[in-house]
């Protein structure tokens, strides 16, 4: 048998039927009798809403109904729940306005629902949607975070002055304060981290359902956490209980944190399906995804770094806006503090850390994690202060941040977290292979020499995935347990299904799953099926975001793995007239130690249900669950060099090379790990040279479809140089850290780097997201006027 | 309401649609071939290409009554799911795909472009996929896998 388990480069069995269009895709499904809904949405950032008249719309052909928030009001319908909540730090709890489904009262983005038509056909409805008459009274509107705090800017919530959610802070500020008032530099820099749109390929989409004679809702979305959903929505919004409400989240094509949320579509197709008896569908048109899905990023910073002669680091002290939009999402104050603020030690032994985020609302759509969420900003920041350090210094880029390499672990960072493994130097090595480092100072005169500015970036990084902790993350202020759930059902031929509470969305769960159940029980992944993304079939489950899949789902699988085979032995050594204890499992092979006995794991698995001859007292069957709750978070780490050339007389900034080295732990599949690798490094590449989402003065939004928000397109890239150095976690079952975000973590910071160092010799220190051509013109314009 | 008819996949199919009805929609809605995806309401993301008259089309951006008469060809032509077609196996074996969401789209494109140049060049195949939009993959495997794939075709 070929070696299909842990670390096999296997090809996905899900492959197929994505490329045969034989997916399942939440609009591919259709529901008999089902009706459609289209959502009238706000085109004003700001209004009070004035008058809402439906009888147009409740008149036209084909309508079923026509629904306000009046009238989920009066049906005891209630808010949107965040499922983090962030303190002030001085304890008191953080402005949590209601998030209505659709709005009460007042607008507060573009994009915010309004009213909700049903009708018999989509046409129909999209139809009537045109004929309902909303009367806005616009008020002054704020988009922009910085301005939000301004003390005469629009208020755009009553319970929250200022416009502030939250004023967290982290870190000792006097023995910051003390440092730099010590230190022989310091460095400082004022960054935005630009606003951007996740824009996963497949819409969001969804589907409620009701039938009368059991009472049971099914709701069928495209969620990367289908447990999540049926408990935010149940519990909060419409008060079904678990047992009636079913959350099936099918095939979901991409998501990269925007569809971790619930979003009131989902809420309204239920609650309607149920008012009217019928299936209710809705599938956003890409343009309304733009004013729904929430963002992601959106900082304005101004960080310092504090650093003796040598070019150790002191000290640093941040402080941010985060700009949350005009509700508070799912886990919208988790990703700019706890996501973000915790990891400001990067990798480096920086002793003492002061960070302060203010999360503060604007009239924009919510916002919340999107690949990476919190850690790529952290690094950006970092590793601008670093590279600014370096050449205040004279330091080479590559040698200070070696000198303040973190290298013994466990380390306790002076913001909360404990490392438990890394080798950052050793990654850093590959990494400069791997990017040519050494040898670069030629091509840039090359390139120079053919009119060009030629420059080489590279970042250092940390993450900290595996969410989470569940005591910890309580500690922290999460409304829920972060544990997973794994569940390994061995039927009595042998094979084998797996029902995890991770979901896939692209990242090969159906394969790698199956190989850590081939590496433990000895089989082929064909002999084992993954089954996720319905709470109908899976026990429960928190879902997939943070790379928390393989360290938190997996751990969880290899757990219940562990309970099967433990039991086998029990089943074997009764079999073979063995002791237990005798009893060992290696390659599906039950042997008693020291004896030629031994049974396969298939007759093991059938004796367990046909019990006829069976160890006294045992229970028959070989179906195990598992809740794998992590002790700490993980800790992946990677070195990544981007390499630009620039045309000074474009502003056209070519990427040229890009290589990412990574310590992600014990790797399954290779192949998937380097795919997620690339799709990352991709969106990292986009966040620096191409996508910004904007808003006008008056909070309309300007980038609102694929015209005119740049999405990173084939022709934007060279091939990737990918390598690893890898160190396994010391505290999950497998060894494993997470991929999923790597790319979108470091990429940023290495790409925007290589631009600085392209445009040094023009005395330029910075450049903010997105590099575009006409922002890097003018800079150029601007340093040689 | 118009009637339409075409040859879809090499079965002639006839229906009475609104006239405003997209192929896609009328692909996907009447003929319930959702093979062929829908991406954007702006004609830029290539989920919904598919074959007319044996050249890529973006589906989204045509009317249906538009290819009164043509021959369609959609992803699910190509395979009959146990047997891929050597662009779709070559796509599975360079991890060519992640979501799945855009791949129907990318691979009717790119067997156009290898019907045209049957051993296009890296920077032709990206150049070729400008409009397709892929948010998973960062390209790097589906332009291995279309070079493959064209390999395999015998290009
Ligand atoms: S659906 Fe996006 S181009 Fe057709
Ligand atoms: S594979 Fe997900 S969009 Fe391309």
């Amino acid at each position: 048998m070929a070696n299909e388990g842990i670390g096999a480069a296997v090809r996905r069995k899900e492959d197929a039927r994505f490329l045969t269009g034989r997916a399942n895709y939440t609009d591919d499904i259709n529901r008999p009798g089902q009706l459609y809904m289209v959502l009238v949405r706000s085109p004003e950032a700001h209004a009070e809403l004035v008058r809402i008249d439906t009888a147009a719309a409740e008149a036209a052909d084909g309508v079923v109904a026509v629904f306000t928030g009046a009238d989920l009001e009066a049906d005891g319908v209630g808010g949107i729940p965040c499922a983090w909540a962030v303190d002030h730090e001085d304890g008191t709890p953080m402005a949590e306005p209601v998030h209505p489904v659709l709005a009460q009262g007042r607008v507060r983005h573009v994009g915010d629902p309004v009213v909700a038509v049903i009708a018999e056909t989509k046409a129909q409805a999209r139809a009537a949607a045109g004929l309902v008459d909303v009367e806005y009274q616009p008020v002054p509107a704020i988009a922009d975070v910085a301005g939000a705090v301004e003390s005469d800017a629009p208020q755009i919530w009553d319970e929250a002055p200022g416009n502030i959610c939250f004023k967290f802070g982290i870190g000792d500020a006097e023995a910051v304060d003390a440092a730099f008032d010590g230190a022989a530099h310091v460095v400082t820099l004022d960054l935005v981290n630009n606003r951007l749109i996740p824009n996963a390929i497949e819409p969001r989409a969804a589907i409620g359902e009701f039938e009368p004679t059991s009472g049971e809702y099914t709701l069928y979305t495209t969620s990367q956490n289908p447990h999540v959903i049926r408990l935010l929505m149940g519990a909060f919004v419409l008060h079904i209980p678990e047992h009636k409400l079913r959350v099936i989240a099918p095939d979901v094509g991409g998501a990269f944190g925007s569809k971790i949320f619930h979003y009131a579509e989902e809420a309204l197709v239920t609650w309607a399906s149920g008012k009217l008896a019928l299936p209710v569908k809705w599938t956003a048109e890409r343009s309304e995804s733009f004013m729904s899905d929430a963002h992601g990023r959106d900082h304005v910073t101004h960080a310092e770094l504090a650093l003796d002669d040598e070019g150790m680091f002191l000290a640093l002290r941040t402080k941010t806006l985060a700009n949350l939009g005009a509700y508070i999402s799912t886990f919208g104050p988790a990703v700019p503090t706890y996501m973000h603020a915790v990891l400001f030690a990067g990798c480096y032994t920086t002793p003492v850390i002061r960070a302060v985020v203010h999360g503060v609302f604007t009239n924009t759509v919510p916002v919340d994690a999107y690949r990476g969420a919190g850690r790529p900003e952290a690094t950006f920041m970092l590793e601008r202060l670093v590279d600014i350090a370096a050449r205040k210094l004279g330091m080479s880029r590559v040698e200070i941040r070696r000198k303040n390499f973190i290298k013994d672990f466990p380390y306790q960072t002076p913001v909360a977290l404990e490392y438990d493994s890394g080798d950052y130097g050793g990654t850093l090595d590959v990494a400069l292979e791997l990017g040519s480092w050494n040898d670069f100072e030629t091509r840039r005169e090359e390139a120079r020499a053919r009119g060009k500015f030629r420059g080489i970036g590279l970042s250092t990084f940390i993450e900290a995935c595996g969410a989470a902790p569940s005591a910890l993350a309580g500690q922290l202020g999460a409304r829920a347990g972060l544990f997973e759930v794994g569940q390994v059902r061995v039927h009595p031929t042998g094979s084998v299904t797996v029902f995890t509470g991770s979901h896939s969305h692209g990242q090969g769960h159906e394969t790698a799953f199956a190989q850590i159940v081939c590496e433990a029980l000895g089989m082929s992944v064909d002999q084992v099926d993954v089954v996720h993304g319905d709470t109908g079939r899976v026990p429960f489950g928190m879902g997939t975001y943070g790379s928390r899949s393989l360290a938190v789902g997996g751990s969880a699988i290899q757990k219940a793995l562990e309970k099967i085979i433990a039991k086998g032995k029990k089943i074997a050594a009764h079999m073979m007239e063995a002791s237990e204890g005798d009893v060992e499992f290696a390659d599906g092979q039950f042997t008693v130690v020291g004896t030629d006995k031994s049974t396969t794991f298939g007759e093991v698995a059938l004796t367990a249900y046909v019990p006829h001859d069976y160890p006294e007292g045992l229970e028959p069957g070989l179906d195990e669950t598992a809740f794998y709750d992590p002790v700490n978070f993980t800790y992946p780490a990677g070195a990544h060099i981007a390499e630009v050339e620039i045309d000074p007389e474009t502003g056209v900034v070519e990427l040229v090379a890009l290589s990412a080295a990574d310590d992600v732990g014990r790797i399954i599949n290779p192949m998937i790990v380097e795919g997620q690798m690339h799709g990352g490094m991709a969106q990292g590449v986009g966040q620096a040279l191409l996508e910004a989402c904007r808003y006008d003065d008056d909070g309309q939004l300007l980038t609102g479809s694929y015209m005119n928000y740049t999405m990173p397109r084939a022709t934007n890239f060279p091939f990737f140089a990918t390598g690893h150095n890898i160190t396994h976690c010391t505290h999950n079952p497998l060894g494993v850290k997470g991929v999923g975000e790597v790319g979108a973590i470091g990429v940023p910071a290495a790409v925007i780097n290589a631009v600085v160092d392209a445009l040094a010799h023009l005395g330029v220190e910075h450049v903010d997201m997105p590099a575009t051509p006409e922002k890097v013109w003018r800079i150029i314009q601007d340093a040689t006027a | 309401m118009p009637t339409v008819s075409m040859t879809v996949n090499g079965k002639q199919v006839s229906a009475d649609v609104e006239a405003r009805t997209l192929l896609v929609e009328f692909i996907r809605e009447h003929l319930d071939l959702t093979g062929t995806h829908v991406g954007c309401d702006t004609s830029q993301c290539g989920a919904c290409v598919v074959h007319l008259d044996g050249r890529s089309v973006k589906s989204c951006t045509m009317l249906a009554l538009e290819a009164d008469g043509a021959e369609v060809t959609t992803i699910e032509s190509l395979s009959n799911g146990v047997e891929l077609h050597p662009m779709q196996a070559a796509f599975k074996e360079h991890h060519g795909l992640q979501c799945g969401f855009c791949t129907p789209g990318v691979v009717m494109s790119v067997l156009d472009l290898v019907s045209r140049n049957p051993d296009p060049s890296e920077a032709e195949v990206r150049d070729w996929l400008e409009g397709n939009l892929c948010r998973c993959t960062g390209y790097h495997n589906i332009i291995k896998s279309v070079q493959a794939g064209a390999a395999a075709m015998g290009g």
